[in-house]
This record gives structure tokens, C-alpha cells and sequence, in this order.
């Protein structure tokens, strides 16, 4: 089932998860959030990390990625 | 409407019970309730199970009128209850209800839940159904997840810190080891806690309540009839009201607190014609420690945003203004999901009759009971007094 989702918006909350439910064993540790758009719409999605130490903050700006199985991937927005 | 009266409460003790199966945990519970109470099955009118997730647990359905069966009462009404984590909680008001409305004299509300027979993936995927599956669900949101964001958003406005989740886990168990029925009866010191394996950050194990078995069991019935079948104390039930809202986390407007809680509470003091500084001790739905920190706040013990320095301050713990928790809460009792709201009712009857032993009050004439379903989609607020 595929859904219209943002092209941005920025993190409202976050959490990296270690303990996965079991269809998602193989993806822990993984980056979710709950990101907010400009009209104040909430979506809950995973944030593409390299490691689990560049994740996401809340506050920061995110930008749509792809979408993969149901599942929205986001990627920080980088200032160069 | 009737004033009703809690007149017999029976726990099994919360643990990993490999050879134990719900429906006899749950009779355990009923017949120690039944004979704390000095009444036998038969004068049983209606009995109200709260259960969460039986059928995905053990394979087994249609609980309520097995467990009746085996309690010795089949032939009257039974029905099972679900609404997540306040199963429990939802059966006990509905209990309440029909015998405040007068349409029964004596009612019997369990709750139980048999969770240790599956792998913490599986109970994780399992537990995940109280929350909305097609959404956050399919995202890869766990409970821990989503209460972890809840802690994050609840860091980032208010200034709340590690030390102050890890403070209410060193209190919740420190108040367990001293509950002989408590599944985890072990002290921890803040190190520990704070240097937990991460389950979904910044929450590690120690901010998780436990996997568990375990069963609960109350009598109900009108305080006109207490006397006739217990001679000694009873409590009686000031207020009693369950909520709801919607359920994904990502609809609520404001995750910092819970809105079925608010509005729960302040009808429930409004019923009980009290407020939050007139309750002796309470029993909150410590599912991870932010939700106690948050559940502080939404019942008035402390204003909104400081519930971390309050409970780190040692406001909630034992001989504080308002002690939370002295069973050790989900946290080292354990949370046998279904079980857990009838199970606060008997560890708050056991406080107000004075029978709590080294986990004792000093102050102990009127408690507050908080039962949470999900991530805040159901709310069962319960406020005893002692008679």
C-alpha cells in the first residue's frame, strides 16, 4: 500500500531502536521519528544513519528519500 | 447509583512460570480473592476477566467462561476485556459499573496474562498490536519505541535527563525487593541503571517494566453488603472512570502528556470530590519510567514538565509527599499485561488495610490506582479509600 509522503519536514521526536520486533530483526539498530511538515501534519519514519552516531536530532531537517516495503526513508538535510 | 466495595483481593505472585497456564493462574487469583473475601463461588452474579493478548500468547480463546469454569462459577455472564495494557483497568470499571447501577450484588474482576512461552521478538511483535500497526506499527515502531520518543520530546522541552528516568528505576525497585509476590526483587543503584543495554534510546532495560506471568483477582460488591461477608476492612471505591484517545502517537498533538489521563483524572477527582493532594499513595502505570514521570504530571503531583526532578528528588518514593509505586511497580512487580490493572488495586487495598507490611505507608486512607492502555489510547483511573 503505498501513501503520499512529505518531501520534508523536520524531526518532532526520535529514537534508535536495538530491540526489534521480530519481521525487522534483521534492521536493528535502526532510526525511527516522528517528523512534523510545515502545516503541522505528523508522520512516523525511518531515518537513513550511517552510524548511530550521526542520527537525527530533533529540530533537524529531514528530507524524503524513498519508500521501501510501506516504510518512508528520510535523510538528514546536510548544510555543505 | 450504588457505593461499591472492594471486599476480597488475590494475587498470584508475577514471574516467569514456565509450568503454569493462564487459566490456572488466573483461578489461583480468583480463589484467593473468593476466600479473602469469606464467600464462596456461588454468591458470584458476573464475572469481568481483563486480558490482553491470551489467544496470541497461548492459542487459547474464549478465556472468560474457561477460567469461570475452572473458579467454580460457570453459568453466570463472563466476558473477557481488552483494551491493551488497561485490560485489566476496563474490566474492573465495567465491573464496577453493573454492580454501582444495581444490576448485580457481587461481581469477581481478574485479570492475567501468560507472556514468558514466547521470545522477546515475538512478545514485542505481539505487544506492537496495541499500537497502530498500519502506521507507526509498520514503520518499526515498538513499545519501547514509541515511549522512548515520548522521553525524547519530554528531554527536549522540559530539560528531563537520563538520571531522572533512572531515578524512578532504582525507587520501583527498591520498593520491589520488598513485595514478596514482585517478579524482579533486586536493588539497583543509578550506575547500573544508567549504563543498561539500550533497548530503544535513550530508554536501556532498566526503563522497560518486565516480560511476566500473573494473575489478579477483586470481590465487588455494595458497601451496604460489605458488612455481611467481611468483618474486618474493606475499601471502598471513591471514583471510578475510564477514557480513551486516539491511538497512533503521531496524532496526538502534544506526546508529552496523555490527554485519556487528564481527562480521566480530573473527572475522577470531580467524582471523589478530591484533588491530587488529598491521595495518600498511588499505583501508576509505570510501563517505562517516562511514563511515570509523565503519569506524576497528568495526575496533578507535580506541574507539568517537572515530574523528572520530582521523582529524582525522591518526592515519589517511599516516606516522599506522595509515594508512587510501593508494589515496585511494572518496573520489578512485573507486567503481566492483563493482570497489571486489577493487580494495583490489590496492592493499593493491601496499603489501605494496613497490611503492606515493610513496604507499609504511614499515611494510607485514600489511594489512586492508574491503569494506561497503549501509548495513551485508554485510560482507567481508580481511587479507593479505606472504610
Amino acid at each position: 500500500m503505498s501513501r503520499e509522503w512529505p518531501a520534508e519536514g523536520t524531526i518532532y521526536t526520535e529514537t534508535i531502536v536495538y530491540t526489534a520486533p521480530e519481521r525487522y530483526l534483521a534492521d536493528a539498530p535502526y532510526q525511527l521519528a516522528i517528523i512534523e511538515t510545515r502545516d503541522h501534519q505528523r508522520f512516523t519514519v525511518r531515518i537513513v544513519v550511517d552510524s548511530v552516531n550521526e542520527k537525527a536530532n530533533v529540530g533537524e531537517q529531514i528530507r524524503f528519500a524513498e519508500e521501501r516495503d510501506g516504510v518512508a526513508y528520510y535523510r538528514r538535510v546536510r548544510s555543505v | 447509583m450504588r457505593q461499591v466495595a472492594l471486599i476480597g483481593i488475590g494475587k498470584t505472585a508475577f514471574g516467569a512460570f514456565g509450568d503454569r497456564s493462564l487459566p490456572s493462574l488466573a483461578a489461583e487469583a480468583v480463589g484467593l480473592a473468593l476466600s479473602d473475601a469469606g464467600i464462596g463461588p456461588s454468591s458470584v452474579e458476573a464475572f469481568y476477566l481483563g486480558n490482553f493478548a491470551g489467544p496470541s500468547f497461548t492459542g487459547q480463546n474464549h478465556l472468560a467462561p474457561y477460567i469461570a469454569g475452572m473458579a467454580g462459577f460457570a453459568g453466570i455472564p463472563c466476558t473477557r476485556f481488552e483494551n491493551a495494557c488497561a485490560s485489566g483497568g476496563s474490566a474492573f470499571f465495567h465491573g464496577w459499573q453493573s454492580v454501582a447501577a444495581g444490576l448485580c450484588d457481587c461481581a469477581v474482576v481478574a485479570g492475567v496474562e501468560k507472556m514468558t512461552s514466547r521470545n522477546t521478538a515475538q512478545v514485542t511483535e505481539i505487544l506492537a498490536g496495541a499500537g497502530d500497526m498500519a502506521g507507526e506499527g509498520q514503520a518499526g515502531a515498538t513499545f519501547p519505541a514509541l515511549f522512548a520518543m515520548i522521553a525524547r520530546r519530554h528531554m527536549f522541552e522540559f530539560g528531563t535527563k537520563r538520571e531522572h528516568l533512572a531515578a524512578v528505576a532504582v525507587k520501583n525497585h527498591a520498593n520491589g525487593a520488598r513485595n514478596p509476590l514482585a517478579h524482579m526483587r533486586k536493588t539497583i543503584t543509578l550506575e547500573q541503571a544508567l549504563a543498561g543495554k539500550l533497548v530503544a534510546e535513550p530508554l536501556t532495560v532498566y526503563d522497560c517494566s518486565l516480560i511476566s506471568d500473573g494473575a489478579a483477582a477483586v470481590v465487588i460488591v455494595p458497601v451496604s453488603h460489605a458488612p455481611r461477608y467481611r468483618s474486618s476492612k474493606f475499601a471502598r471505591v471513591l471514583a471510578a472512570v475510564q477514557s480513551s484517545d486516539t491511538v497512533p502517537l503521531d496524532s496526538k498533538p502534544d506526546i508529552t502528556t496523555f490527554s485519556a489521563v487528564t481527562r480521566a483524572a480530573n473527572q475522577a477527582y470531580a467524582q471523589a470530590g478530591i484533588g491530587p493532594r488529598d491521595v495518600h499513595l498511588a499505583e501508576v502505570h509505570d510501563c517505562f519510567t517516562i511514563a511515570e514521570i509523565v503519569a506524576s504530571e497528568d495526575l496533578g503531583f507535580t506541574p507539568k514538565g517537572d515530574g523528572g526532578p520530582f521523582a529524582a528528588a525522591g518526592c515519589t518514593a517511599m516516606g516522599g509527599v506522595i509515594p508512587i509505586n510501593t508494589s515496585g511497580g511494572l518496573k520489578s512487580k512485573g507486567h503481566p499485561v492483563g493482570a497489571t490493572g486489577v493487580g494495583q488495586l490489590c496492592d493499593l487495598v493491601q496499603q489501605l488495610r494496613g497490611e503492606a507490611g515493610d513496604r507499609q505507608v504511614a499515611k494510607h486512607q485514600i489511594g489512586l490506582a492508574q491503569n494506561l492502555g497503549g501509548s495513551g489510547g485508554t485510560c482507567v483511573i481508580t481511587i479507593l479509600e479505606a472504610a
